[in-house]
């Protein structure tokens, strides 16, 4: 008796920090709405066929449904690689870079490496091979930030936003160089495709929608497993939290700090390899529009909590694959959607404003997102 | 006394807090050339009440009289124009300017657009000869002791022609000598009609110096008496609502082989000065070494050199035979260090965490916290449980935020978390009970003393001259990075500890 009580009590404590944690980015959403309906009646649309369509086109069919699915798959990776840097207390701007370098190194594996062995190579081994080596690059990549913040001091924002240069216009060397498609109808900077060995097959035939999906949600669930439940976690989240007391508890942060952003770059680099391996099948220059920029708005979003970003993942991704059906019904641009977006964004971050309008006292300490500079 | 006299009235005070009432229905009054002491402990209500006084915080209800008639304070420019000025703990002064800088900053005279330090200097020579504060203001702040930084204050309050000066816990950072003369120019002060609001927790000071003695305690104002129909013991009763006992109880021990050995010791701080000069001691397994001194002579550096969070340039340490000499803080730790840090909010804890996670803060690694990379948190709470009870830690549940408790009983987690490790043989505690409340520090006295009998070495480090005598039974003192003198605590007088504090020169004694 005295048992049940207390697990019933448990569980309504998750609840309610589910409730608490939940609530501000909710109403932050809906009075991104509203705000977004009323800029669409102010430019002589109408709000709530705008909104229909948005809905329609993004849950209303199954391939509706499939393409959110899809969507959602680089959100969801890139979101969790922005989320863990935040709870190591590093900002990671840098995903965009990261996913990029994921990308050439796993579409590299997926094109050349059967050329080079001169044979082809059974998918158990070519396809696991391909998005370890993309994971593995994108890992590097940002590890290499966090090596000069623990033995340098140089703040990880200028220097994901700098390595983020160098990444893409690597990149965009590579693809027109050595490793651009050479079939002569092509004039587009991009690899050949990857072999079929190197492919991630879709769940359903005749929808887009691939098992890196799964893998996405999986995947997430092993952040949070980690974070909460090892001692890795514990690390991370106390370096992130108070470096001081890690210092203090015999953690070593220099190192923390680094395997974070190993850890945050793996996963933005494993957005790269799934859109490669699952869905493009090579690797196009700007495949990415912005999905690594996006991430951040999912982790704030989100709380970075992983459930939270899986949630907001699959807002950000149904906004983007609505937008479409939304323009065909209302003729709004779906550049509306970008802005919507972006009041959500606006609301979480000066949570103040949200505060202020539905008169919410503010609970609990303030999530520290990243330390001064230096710091 | 007439009414007249009285310069200051705060009537019905009251002042809630999200979760406190910090003040409730206070009444206080401050007659003319009186020092009217205002006694209690850490979260009494003191600061509390004198902020709304002055000005940073708003009454949710009450008055405020000067010289009869009521005010509105806004602000502490109200104040100020009231003629109440105050000088905090924590001095509010630019290093880099000069005292004259200093004490017209915000209320700056000027001369065809430029800084009339001529006019402001004159002002300020004639202030200190009248009250006999003796400062230079020409010196820049930065060079000049903490001592005479205080009397700077001072000045910046009398330079605003305050009648009422609100001092809160002034001698904290001061020697017993310097706080004689911060109470002979209070005296001076009072004698030229200026009165004060004399904040404190120390009771000898209070019986001192005071005209009166108001207790407050839990947002109320206990009793207001006059030193001469008080004493310590009865004045502690009021603070704490119970029976203190004031004294430790310690029996005699006898310390056996050296645990803790430090030779020429020295350490920098973060602006790479050398504030830790060749230190060598010993402290033997079964005693307690007391390290007396004013804050800020190197004791932080000294204990962050010894508990691995501080790289030493120099010298060696080593515990129980054992090289420990810039070894980060698990070896230490997995060696016997038991630490308790000076600052319990920024090292000692995770705010954010649970109890249960607080009180694993160092062991979360190993069995049976964690079983292959695993956290276990079963044991985690087990844990928790098992120590909340035997150090008497009043918390909701072992799961509540470490930031949700009382200092107390975030300090009480610490000492729970460290002295309870299965291999403790030193234990070095750095102001152990700063801030905390009677009850914790009697607690916390216990246990270090607890540790002592089972024959551990402990360091103590503590600004509290009173903490460092009660407790132990050889006492060094640090005075500029260096340890200027050791004695048997049995031999120790508060005047000698107090004239090597301040620096005075001695042969050190090895006791």
């Amino acid at each position: 008796m005295q048992e049940e009580k207390q697990s019933n009590s448990l569980i309504k404590q998750i609840l309610q920090t589910i409730s608490d944690n939940s609530l501000v980015p909710f109403l932050a959403i809906l009075t991104a709405v509203v705000v977004g309906g009323v800029i669409i009646a102010f430019v002589g649309g109408n709000p709530i066929l705008a909104y229909r369509g948005l809905i329609e086109g993004s849950f209303g069919s199954t391939k509706a449904l499939s393409e959110t699915a899809v969507w959602a798959t680089p959100y969801i990776f890139a979101g969790l690689a922005v989320a863990l840097a935040f709870k190591g207390g590093l900002f990671n701007i840098g995903a965009e870079g990261q996913l990029a370098v994921g990308a050439v190194a796993s579409s590299l594996i997926g094109y050349a490496l059967p050329e080079w062995l001169g044979y082809d190579l059974p998918a158990i081994i070519h396809l696991p091979l391909a998005v370890l080596f993309g994971v593995l690059m994108g890992g590097l990549w940002a590890a290499i930030v966090g090596w000069l913040k623990a033995y340098t001091g140089g703040h990880e924002v200028i220097n994901t936003i700098m390595m983020n240069y160098i990444a893409l216009n690597t990149t965009s060397f590579l693809l027109n160089g050595v490793m651009k498609d050479r079939s002569p109808t092509n004039v587009i900077a991009r690899t050949p495709l990857i072999a079929d060995s190197a492919r991630i097959p879709p769940i359903f035939d005749g929808l887009r929608v691939h098992w890196g999906f799964i893998l996405a949600l999986l995947v997430a669930f092993g952040i949070w497993w980690l974070l909460n439940k090892t001692t890795v976690g514990f690390q991370i989240r106390t370096v992130g939290l108070n470096p001081d007391a890690a210092k203090y508890a015999g953690i070593n942060v220099k190192r923390i700090i680094i395997l974070t952003m190993a850890l945050s770059g793996m996963l933005a680099g494993l957005a790269g390899t799934i859109e490669v391996t699952g869905l493009n099948y090579r690797h196009e220059l700007g495949f990415s529009i912005g999905y690594g920029y996006d991430a951040i708005a999912i982790a704030l979003l989100g709380k970075s909590h992983p459930l939270g970003v899986v949630l907001s993942a699959f807002l950000f991704a149904a906004m983007r694959n609505g937008a479409t059906r939304m323009q065909f019904l209302t003729q709004m641009p779906v550049d509306l959607i970008s802005m919507i977006q972006a009041f959500i964004l606006l609301f979480v971050a000066a949570d103040a404003i949200v505060r202020y309008i539905y008169r919410i006292k503010s609970k609990g300490e303030r999530v520290v997102l990243t330390r001064g500079w230096g710091g | 006394m007439t009414e007249a006299n009285i310069v200051l009235e705060a009537k019905n005070i009251t002042k809630q807090f999200p979760g406190v009432l910090a003040s409730d229905n206070v009444n206080f009054d401050l007659r003319k050339g009186e020092i009217h002491a205002l006694l209690g402990e850490n979260g009494a209500g003191k600061s509390t009440l004198m902020n709304l006084i002055y000005g940073l915080h708003l009454p949710d209800k009450g008055e405020i009289f000067v010289n009869g008639k009521p005010i509105e304070i806004k602000s502490p420019n109200d104040s100020i124009a009231a003629g109440i000025g105050m000088v905090h703990q924590h001095f509010m002064l630019i290093p880099v300017f000069t005292v004259a800088e200093n004490v017209m900053l915000g209320d700056e005279v000027t001369k065809r657009g430029s800084l009339d330090r001529v006019t402001v200097a004159a002002k300020i020579n004639e202030i200190s000869k009248q009250y006999g504060l003796d400062v230079d203001p020409n010196a820049l702040v930065g060079d000049l002791p903490v001592g005479l930084q205080q009397r700077v204050e001072i000045v910046k309050t009398l330079y605003r022609n305050a009648e009422i000066v609100i001092l809160d816990e002034p001698t904290a950072v001061l020697t017993p000598q310097e706080a004689e003369d911060l109470f002979r120019i209070m005296r001076d002060l009072t004698a030229r009609g200026v009165s004060i609001i004399f904040i404190t927790h120390k009771l000898k000071e209070v019986l001192a110096v005071a005209d009166r003695i108001t207790v407050m305690r839990a947002g109320r104002v206990i009793n207001t008496v006059q030193p001469s129909e008080t004493n310590e013991a009865q004045l502690a009763n009021m603070m704490v609502g119970r029976q203190v006992i004031l004294t430790v109880e310690k029996k005699d021990h006898a310390a056996s082989g050296d645990i803790l050995k430090v030779e020429g010791l020295s350490a920098r701080d973060q602006r790479d000065l050398e504030t830790v000069h060749n230190v060598s001691f010993t402290v033997r397994g079964g005693e307690v070494l007391g390290i007396a001194g004013v804050q800020g002579n190197g004791q932080t550096e000294l204990s962050e050199a010894l508990t691995g969070l501080r790289a030493p340039t120099g010298g060696k340490v080593t515990m129980d035979g054992i090289d420990l000499t810039g070894k980060s803080p698990r070896v230490m730790t997995e060696a016997g260090l038991a630490h308790i840090p000076e600052d319990r909010q920024r090292h000692g804890l995770v705010l954010s965490y649970s109890v249960a996670d607080n009180m694993a803060l160092c062991d979360y690694y190993r069995p049976p916290f964690s079983s292959r990379g695993v956290i276990q948190q079963k044991a985690l709470d087990e844990n928790a449980r098992k120590l909340i009870d035997a150090f008497d830690v009043r918390t909701p549940s072992p799961f509540v935020n470490a930031g949700k408790l009382s200092g107390g009983n975030q300090q009480k987690v610490i000492v729970a978390r460290e002295l309870s490790r299965h291999n403790v043989k030193l234990v070095i505690a750095n102001q152990p009970t700063r801030g905390l409340d009677v009850g914790s520090i009697e607690y916390i006295h216990s246990e270090i003393i607890k540790m002592r009998d089972r024959g551990v070495a402990v360091l103590l480090i503590s600004a509290e001259l009173d903490e460092v005598m009660a407790l132990s039974d050889r006492i060094a003192v640090m005075y500029r990075g260096q340890i200027v003198a050791v004695v048997d605590s049995k031999k120790a007088t508060r005047e000698q500890l107090g004239l090597w504090m301040a620096g005075a020169h001695v042969e050190t004694t090895q006791a």
